[in-house]
């Protein structure tokens, strides 16, 4: 051993940074005591008479009083929405609707450091993900559906596209002004109008978006947003609305298939997932490194994609465990506004639960877990990114989605066997590959069944890029030519 | 002494795994023709043959799909290639449902099969996609068959009606359980003949018939299957059928309404409604 590799072993691996806080601003951000129901344009109280609060999961302060809309309100809504498209929204022509959604971008543009900052407050998140991810993403979803809004003879030739007429649209939490971005783009391209639903925990931005379309002019009624929980989650599906997209947990997809069951209704489900994320010993170890942590840990794990079973090619298990257990001991957890924060807060209560009793089922079933030192703020809601290994295929942990920072690490020997065990699961919404070699990307991407494929890469979007899942991770895409499908009527020309 | 000939009748039997077995629950049902005249006690399927013909679809599907475009859309052909041979056959069979004009409905079925056997090496490169993502990656999105996709066919139109379902499902690389006509199964009889003499490898098509009330639950249910159709799904099956359908998220699709002699009742979309668009990643960097 050279002079200077004893002392570089002689180093801790990993040397401990002090980061002075660096928060954003807030003031920036103003928000209202109470929000209404956007309805046909205009906030209006609830005829339901409730309202609840919404809350910043890093502090537990409440942000603002959000109105629940009841069934009462759904109609008035899916009313307001059917009334804009039969008199005037499906007969605008294209090029007029494709100026709108322009407007729409520009000003999300314009107003990205508003919506970043509101977006980590109500969210969790951390600063840097809703700034640099979330929010130019939204933005760009507006801008690439409004040039479709004029060209829909070309991406669906020797067909007459129409519009579906409105959509019920019910989004998740995790990434709250991108889903919406998602649904309402290729909607309102297509010539629907929509009723929005934003989940429960994160309404804000939608409710800020709601104002960036009243100051773009869109005809009132055009997009309707209807803030609540579950319950009117389930009066957006039973209305008579003409398609229903969903986002969120598989189990409440399932109960959306089976309620609108023969209603003729359109449907598109983009469900739970449990990645896998495979690395073969002759990867770029530290590009699969950082591709793993940024696989599980981005958004708190919060996302359907995550890469939460990591496969390790057992030549370089050793090796990588030892380098995850380095990287995650430098995740800095803690206040979403930091713009060094790399995990933020958990989204809820409830979600912090469900993670902390999906760990716990992988300590009693018996696999490792590994939790770097790390010291949590106090109030608030928050999980030490961790790691399992000796982690068996039927855990819980292999098995179930955590939606939380929590990795489960499991080896394989050959290409085949990697395939099967990523295979095994009844989701399949993404996956990720790590190898230097281009014959086997290509050879794993074509076997396994999931819906997006990141080799040497992960947890990409675009909105050129078709998302969405295969088996039990949903049915229909979002984004690129393929995203309007789910809002068109394809009818053979005479 | 008589030049009559004692004529040799087929026993009308269930195709399951390229192999032609009756129910195994020994059960047939009559099959009478326009006239009312017998023409056949044809298998009457029960759950487990169901089951037996789904577990050979799934083994069989892997291969089909792993089998090239070109290959496949050869063996398309060769479905119709055979039928030609077999034109009488059909055409009385159809007679026999009381169908209007026989001819008309085998020529039809025929050429389905020719225009949906190009499609298999065109599908991707017309509906799939590369996509300019805002950054240094290459980005691709090609369509894969979802699977195991469960098919109930139309009650009329027994031979038309059926290809038009069929052949877009299995030409992206599913394979098939299909629930024959229940009234006039004996043209899907005889279109298992001969794809088991097409080059379609055994179980990627397996047809049943049955009464469609007591097989469609088990279709719907089964939780090997990632897909149905329900075209030939009686109204007052469908709202159930459609709910058991959620329990492992299958696709549910319906054909158009349209006749199906009419050119519009092809598409391209009636192969995209059992695929699946997926979507690669890489980066790019020197």
């Amino acid at each position: 051993m050279s002079e200077i590799e004893q002392a570089a072993a002689a180093q801790p691996v990993v040397p401990a940074w002090e980061y002075a806080p660096a928060p954003e601003a807030t003031d920036i951000v103003k928000l209202k005591d109470t929000y209404g129901l956007f309805i046909g344009g205009e906030f209006v109280e609830p005829k339901s008479g409730r309202t609840f609060p919404t809350i910043s999961p890093a502090t537990e302060e409440e942000l603002a009083n959000v109105a629940e809309a009841g069934a009462e309100d759904v109609a008035l809504a899916v009313e307001a929405a059917r009334s804009a498209h039969d008199h005037h929204w499906r007969d605008l022509p294209g090029a007029e609707r494709a100026k709108y959604l322009y407007r729409i971008a520009r000003q999300l543009q314009e107003r990205a450091r508003e919506f970043a900052v509101l977006e980590s407050m109500n969210g969790g998140k951390p600063i840097k993900e809703s700034r640099d991810v979330d929010i130019p993403l939204a933005a760009a979803h507006f801008f690439y559906y409004a040039g479709w809004a004029d060209k829909l003879e070309y991406a669906f030739p020797h067909v007459q596209a129409r519009p579906v007429g409105v959509a019920g649209q019910i989004i998740p939490w995790n990434f709250p002004l991108l889903m919406a971005a998602w649904k309402l783009a290729p909607a309102l391209a297509a010539g629907n109008t929509a009723v929005l639903k934003p989940a429960e925990t994160t309404p804000l931005t939608a409710l800020l978006l709601a104002e960036v379309i009243q100051d773009a002019d869109l005809p009132p009624g055009v997009v309707n947003i209807v803030t609540g929980a579950g319950e009117t989650g389930a009066a957006l599906v039973d209305a008579p609305v003409d398609k229903i997209a969903f986002t969120g947990s598989t189990e409440v997809g399932k109960a959306i298939q089976r309620a609108t069951a023969g209603t003729g209704r359109r449907l598109t489900l983009e469900l739970g997932g449990k990645a896998a994320n495979i690395v073969f010993e002759d990867a770029a170890v530290d590009q699969a490194v950082e591709g793993v942590i940024n696989g599980i840990f981005f958004n708190q794990g919060h996302v359907c994609c995550a890469g939460s079973r990591l496969l390790v090619q057992e030549p370089v298990y050793d090796e990588l465990l030892g380098k995850l257990k380095d990287r995650l001991g430098t995740l800095r957890v803690g206040d979403p506004l930091d713009k060094n924060t790399d995990v933020g807060a958990i989204n809820s209560r409830a979600q912090l639960e469900k993670i902390g009793e999906l760990v716990a089922s992988g300590v009693e079933e018996g696999a490792f877990m590994y939790q770097p030192p790390c010291e949590l703020p106090e109030r608030g809601f928050w999980f030490v990114p961790t790691l399992f290994t000796g982690v068996s295929q039927s855990h819980r942990i292999a098995r179930e989605e955590i939606f939380g920072p929590v990795l489960s690490i499991m080896t394989f020997r050959t290409p085949e066997e990697a395939v099967e065990k990523a295979n095994n699961t009844p989701y399949g919404l993404s996956a990720g590959v790590w190898t230097e070699k281009g014959s086997r990307i290509l050879w794993m991407a074509e076997r396994l069944r999931a819906g997006v494929v990141w080799a040497n890469t992960f947890n990409r979007f675009d909105p050129s890029s078709p998302f969405g899942g295969y088996k039990e991770s949903g049915f229909g895409r979002e984004g690129g030519r393929h995203g309007l499908e789910p809002y068109l009527q394809l009818e053979g020309r005479p | 002494m008589s030049d009559e000939r004692l004529d040799v009748r087929r026993t009308a039997k269930l195709f399951i795994g390229g192999a032609f077995p009756r129910s195994e629950s020994g059960r047939s049902m009559e099959v009478r023709g326009a006239g009312g005249a017998l023409l056949a006690h044809a298998a009457r399927a029960s759950r487990k043959d169901l089951r037996n013909a789904v577990r050979a679809a799934r083994a069989a599907q892997p291969g089909w799909a792993a089998a090239t475009a070109y290959n496949r859309g050869q063996v398309l052909y060769r479905v119709a290639e055979l039928m030609e041979g077999r034109r009488a056959q059909f055409e009385a069979e159809l007679a026999d449902s009381g169908a209007a004009d026989p001819p008309r409905g085998v020529s039809a079925a025929i050429d389905r099969w020719v225009w949906y056997a190009g499609w298999a090496d065109k599908l991707t490169q017309v509906l799939g996609s590369t996509n300019p993502v805002a950054g240094p990656y290459f980005n691709f999105s090609v369509l894969e068959p979802t699977g195991v996709v469960g098919i109930v066919a139309p009650p009329d139109q027994a031979l038309l009606g059926l290809v038009s379902r069929l052949a877009p499902a299995i030409v992206s690389g599913n394979a098939a359980v299909v629930l024959a006509s229940e009234q006039h199964p004996l043209p899907a009889v005889s279109l298992g003949e001969v794809l088991a003499t097409s080059d379609v490898p055994g179980g990627v098509v397996n047809i049943l018939t049955g009464r469609t009330a007591e097989l469609v639950p088990w279709l719907v249910g089964h939780m090997d299957v990632n897909g149905v159709d329900l075209t030939g799904c009686p109204a007052d099956l469908a709202a159930e059928a459609e709910a058991t359908a959620a329990e492992n998220v299958k696709r549910v699709h319906r054909g158009p309404a349209t006749d199906p002699f009419d050119a519009r009742a092809r598409s391209p979309y009636e192969i995209t409604a059992f695929t699946e668009t997926k979507t690669v990643w890489h980066p790019i960097g020197a």
